[in-house]
């Protein structure tokens, strides 16, 4: 589930509002987004991917709340560690241009 | 008591849904001079059981034999009830719009002779790449914004009403033809990308007669972590499953006994341990970023521990079943209502099984093609615009301005009845007759229910509209499976283990208060032989 929207790094840009197929947020005038409906997350990690300043933190866990800080997961370098893997974002390389898939449906028949 | 509109359309051509199906008739309906609105429930782009994952392609050489293998090994897995002309249609047209998609910019690798390798599509790149495709066609797009209900008159379909989850707005777009491609229902069981999928698009077509078929083919589950959402399970090709004790009971791709099986006597544990090189590993971490990120923000090394699997329900979106097409252009049963993806019923061809990604993702993209057209040259034919007639809204279930009764309506009480009778194994993969018979009885109860008002708040009244597909399509399911007393692709009965060649039929669902259930003839019927039979 969605756990954390850094204040530190949103800028308030409402795209998680906006592509949240769920419609977890809330937009707030002045202010950046809050998580409004948390139980209606579907874990889909979207939000974290259309994040353009990594401000969002995705929970693996989709069906309780962990409760965990902004704090202990920059310690563990964890946030936007999602769409680094994926390869969005300037100056990367996106995944869907890799071999990776193509291979894998070579190798196990799929 | 026609309530006030915040937005008014008049278009040519509506979608529902903005998954891959939705985005495709879209853009196609588009390209052939149509006016498009296309409506989804969340956003084009993320939305739908596509987006957040990533899909397999169905891809077969160009040579004849080698096609003619697959339809013949399709028409034989599916229980002869695929149709051979429709499994080559998606062959044959699928490469074109994938070279459409690489043309758009998606960065298919290539081979060290430069031919671009269209296996797979990441689902995120692909999405994002239709939502640019579809707003270069000119389609309007309307984000997050639910459909609540469909109009028509005696003429057929005219648009749908629905409501702004942001916003709160009041919206109505009429049309002279409407794509469903609202996707399956997946009963908010929590797959990745799933809980977008409830069902109330195939309700609103319901409620205008349109009709369903193949719902009985729905006990299709997806392994997942056990606390997690990510339901991917070719990961298991390469993982030994334990059960509480830590004995080995599966390896590879076999379980020993099923899946299902071990998971009614206790919780078992899946480590991915068969890929025992480093540079396997590297290759598997890469290739499935959202299957790794997941467990290993969870503090679990999948390639040593051992993390507790489970099985999440996949409805009728692996299933088969949906709208039933009754032509080429996907039309269905109403006038001026198409159907595409993983609303319609894949039984043209996936036959009784699941479409798999693979079968599903051409699916959704041929059929969303086929339907954009169709539905194309339906509205521009008519002879004037739909803003003209006399259109009537068509909803009835989980409506507040339909409801007269002053209870409300306990909208997450309904969900959870109708999931403690499509989740359990014990009733809906294991099934039986008289514990489906029983199952039912109880889903039909919950009819009334649908008939209590609805809050004015907007986000209420979609969880309630959602409910009542819910209740809807659960209903029609196992309907359906009672009227099959045999045992075929994906429905078995304990009491029927065998196939039976004098069912080698469809069984075309209707209707919400009373279910109709009639038996529709298949072309390659005659092909199945009684030995064949005994063996499938």
């Amino acid at each position: 589930m969605i756990e954390v929207i850094s204040e530190s790094k949103c800028i308030a840009c409402n795209q998680c509002v906006s592509v949240c197929p769920t419609n977890v947020f809330d937009r707030v005038a002045d202010g950046i987004p809050v998580i409004a409906r948390q139980s209606d997350c579907q874990t889909c990690f979207m939000c974290e991917l259309y994040c353009p300043v990594d401000a969002l933190y995705v929970a693996p866990e989709s069906e309780s709340v962990i409760g965990v800080t902004e704090s202990e997961l920059s310690e563990q370098g964890l946030m936007g560690g999602y769409r680094e893997k994926v390869g969005w974002g300037k100056g990367r390389k996106p995944v869907a241009s890799h071999e990776y898939m193509y291979q894998l449906s070579k190798r196990s028949g799929f | 008591m026609a309530p006030k509109m915040d937005i008014q359309l008049t278009t040519d051509v509506l979608v529902l849904g903005g998954g891959p199906a939705g985005a495709w008739a879209a853009w196609k309906a588009a390209s052939k001079g149509a006016r498009v609105v296309l409506a989804d429930k969340g956003f084009l782009g993320s939305s739908g059981a596509t987006a957040p994952g990533g899909t397999t392609l169905l891809v077969i050489p160009p040579v004849a034999e080698l096609r003619e293998d697959a339809v013949q090994s399709r028409l034989k897995a599916g229980g002869y009830l695929s149709e051979n002309a429709w499994i080559h249609r998606v062959l044959d047209e699928v490469e074109t719009y994938l070279e459409k998609v690489g043309e758009w910019g998606y960065p298919f690798p290539k081979d060290h002779n430069g031919k671009p390798l269209r296996t797979h599509l990441h689902g995120p790149e692909y999405m994002k790449l239709m939502r640019r495709a579809v707003r270069q066609a000119g389609v309007r797009i309307l984000d997050q914004s639910p459909a609540l209900e469909l109009l028509h008159d005696a003429n057929g379909i005219g648009g749908a009403r629905g409501v702004n989850r942001l916003t709160g707005q009041e919206w109505e777009v009429r049309s002279n033809a409407v794509v469903l491609a609202t996707g399956g229902c997946a009963f908010l069981s929590n797959g990745l990308g799933c809980n977008v999928l409830t069902g109330e698009g195939l309700l609103m077509a319901a409620e205008t007669g349109a009709e369903l078929s193949g719902m009985e083919f729905s006990r299709q589950y997806a392994p997942s972590a056990a606390f997690g959402s990510v339901t991917r399970g070719r990961m298991l090709a390469w993982s030994t499953l334990y059960d509480q004790e830590g004995r080995v009971i599966g390896r590879g791709d076999r379980a020993f006994g099923s899946l299902q099986q071990h998971l009614l006597k206790g919780p078992v544990y899946a480590s991915i341990n068969l890929a025992d090189t480093e540079e396997k590993r590297r290759f598997l971490r890469h290739a499935h970023p959202i299957f790794f990120m997941p467990l290993e923000r969870a503090g679990i090394d999948p390639f040593r521990d051992k993390f507790p699997l489970t099985l999440r329900y996949e409805g009728t979106m692996r299933g088969t079943g949906g709208l039933r097409l009754t032509g080429n252009d996907c039309r269905t049963s109403v006038p001026g209502l198409y159907a595409a993806g993983d609303a319609a019923s894949r039984e043209k061809v996936t036959g009784a099984i699941s479409g798999g990604g693979a079968y599903n993702a051409s699916w959704a993209i041929c059929s969303g093609n086929w339907a954009g057209e169709g539905a194309a040259e339906y509205a521009l034919s008519q002879s004037g615009d739909a803003c003209k007639r006399d259109l009537t809204p068509a909803g009835r279930y989980g409506l507040v301005q339909h409801s007269d009764a002053d209870r409300l309506m306990d909208v997450p009480e309904i969900i959870s009845a109708v999931q403690r009778e499509v989740f359990p194994l014990s009733i809906n993969f294991f099934r039986s007759e008289p514990v489906i018979r029983a199952s039912l009885d109880r889903l039909h109860g919950l009819v009334p229910f649908l008939h209590d008002s609805v809050s004015d708040d907007h986000r209420h009244r979609v969880r309630a509209r959602e409910a009542a597909g819910m209740v809807a399509t659960a209903r029609w399911m196992y309907s359906a499976a009672l009227a099959r007393k045999e045992s075929r692709g994906l429905h078995a009965f304990a009491e029927y283990p065998q196939l039976d060649p004098r069912q080698t039929h469809r069984l075309v669902v209707s209707g919400v208060d009373r279910i109709h259930i009639r038996a529709e003839k298949v072309p390659h019927a005659s092909e199945l032989t009684p030995e064949e039979g005994m063996v499938l």
